[in-house]
């Protein structure tokens, strides 16, 4: 327990970006070690004079492997979103420990749904990732809610059969479902009772996607929420 | 520890001595963190019991917790998730006020503070007397809201404030000690901040 979340080195082995405000690093471990989807890792910044700031991202990328991947959302005045976007390079040093969250993890055999507002696809993606690889798209439902096309994050990779995106102010072109936020309507086809669910975004997000999902027959005790954000 | 190369941080002089390492003020912002549906309870089915190894295991109703001695926490909390607020003022009872009706055996050390949501997590006894522990009702003068833990939520400030249960609906006093829900799932059994006991092995 101890070793799997001690401190460890990690060189920035690639950087690209998601949306205008996001960005991911690929990340390669001096020790590997395997993550369940959902979980994620701490990143420390350690000024000169010992002066240190962490912070928690989400692993996107699915397990295996000796790079894991984290999307970081820049924050307005955020002291280590915005160093990792605005200072971080290929081949520097980060320290990181991880991967840590057990609750919001999934294990690559139970069928689930995901709701996910804006960035909190990250760790959505990382099960995605994982259903795919395993050839097991019945595996996961994912709904992604995002304001406009150019927020989507992952948007060469993340269409499919198991994916749905709602557009809450701006559609593509030709969009058949009006924009505006995510409904009773969007969720009900995709919910099953054998599927746990799993909800990831803005305090906002999840509050309203909880309630949805209730309102459609939910049971409370198979929703599994990361929320992040202030209330209003 | 190694430098992370241009990294400065906050400049000293605008760091807060009163911040324990690795936290940042949230200031007017109170960020929001729990994994399950946030509940409404209504504070007329609202219960809070104390059980356990204790002389006298007690429930006490809304009303009746109201009726006990008033006593405030103002000061700082601070979130594992790195953010702290400060000049908090909670209203509520002392859990000193509580064990001095339910009286606490020789043989418990510790303590599952648990949930009407089902939500548990674990203290060492020393951590919820003499002082440094409340069930509050009120934050700034209001109500609770459902979000942040209302009608009621356990008060621990001197730990991360996942301790601080929301929807808190129980203590019970054990001999030894078991993991809560966060505890479980990778978190520290004790959670100081000034010793960041974020994680287990910290």
């Amino acid at each position: 327990m101890a070793s799997r979340s001690s401190w460890q080195t990690a060189v920035v082995a690639a950087i690209g970006p998601e949306t205008s405000h996001a960005k991911t690093f690929r990340l390669r471990l001096t020790e590997p070690r395997t993550h369940r989807p959902g979980q994620f890792y701490v990143v420390r910044l350690t000024a000169p004079d010992g002066y240190h700031a962490q912070r928690d991202y989400s692993v996107a990328s699915s397990p295996g492997g000796d790079d894991i991947e984290l999307t970081v959302e820049m924050l307005p005045d955020g002291e280590v979103s915005g160093f990792l976007h605005n200072v971080v390079e290929v081949g520097d040093v980060l320290e990181v420990r991880g991967p840590v969250g057990r609750f919001f993890s999934w294990d690559g055999a139970t069928p689930i749904l995901g709701l996910a507002g804006g960035s909190g696809v990250v760790p959505l993606m990382s099960m995605l990732r994982l259903a795919r690889r395993a050839n097991r798209p019945d595996l996961m439902r994912l709904v992604v809610s995002v304001r406009s096309p150019a927020d989507l994050y992952y948007a060469d990779e993340i269409s499919g059969p198991e994916t749905t995106v709602v557009y809450t102010r701006d559609a593509p072109a030709g969009s058949a479902r009006p924009v505006g936020r995510l409904t009773a309507e969007d969720v009900r086809p995709l919910v099953e009772s054998d599927r746990e669910v799993y909800v990831c975004g803005s305090a906002g997000f999840c509050d309203g996607a909880t309630k949805l999902l209730l309102e459609v027959g939910v049971d409370v005790q198979r929703i599994r929420i990361s929320r992040w954000g202030p209330t209003s | 520890m190694v430098a992370t190369r241009g990294f400065v941080g906050r400049q000293p002089s605008s760091r807060d001595p009163r911040l324990p390492p690795g936290q940042y003020d949230a200031g007017d912002e109170w960020p929001v963190l729990h994994a399950e549906a946030t509940p409404s309870i209504d504070t007329a089915n609202w219960t809070f019991t104390i059980d356990g190894l204790v002389d006298t295991p007690t429930s006490w109703t809304w009303d009746e917790i109201h009726a006990l001695e008033p006593d405030r926490y103002e000061g700082a909390i601070h979130c594992v998730t790195t953010w702290s607020k400060f000049g908090m003022t909670f209203d509520g009872v002392s859990i000193d006020t509580l064990l001095e009706i339910t009286g606490v055996r020789d043989d418990a050390a510790y303590v599952m503070a648990r949930s009407h949501t089902g939500y548990t997590t674990n203290l060492p006894i020393e951590d919820v007397v003499d002082g440094r522990a409340w069930v509050v009702w009120d934050v700034n003068g209001a109500p609770l809201d459902d979000i942040h833990g209302g009608p009621a939520r356990l008060l621990v400030p001197h730990l991360y404030f996942w301790k601080s249960a929301k929807w808190v609906s129980g203590l019970k006093f054990m001999a030894e000690d078991e993991q809560g829900f966060w505890e479980r799932n990778g978190y520290h059994d004790h959670g100081d901040p000034w010793l960041e006991q974020r994680y287990q092995g910290d």
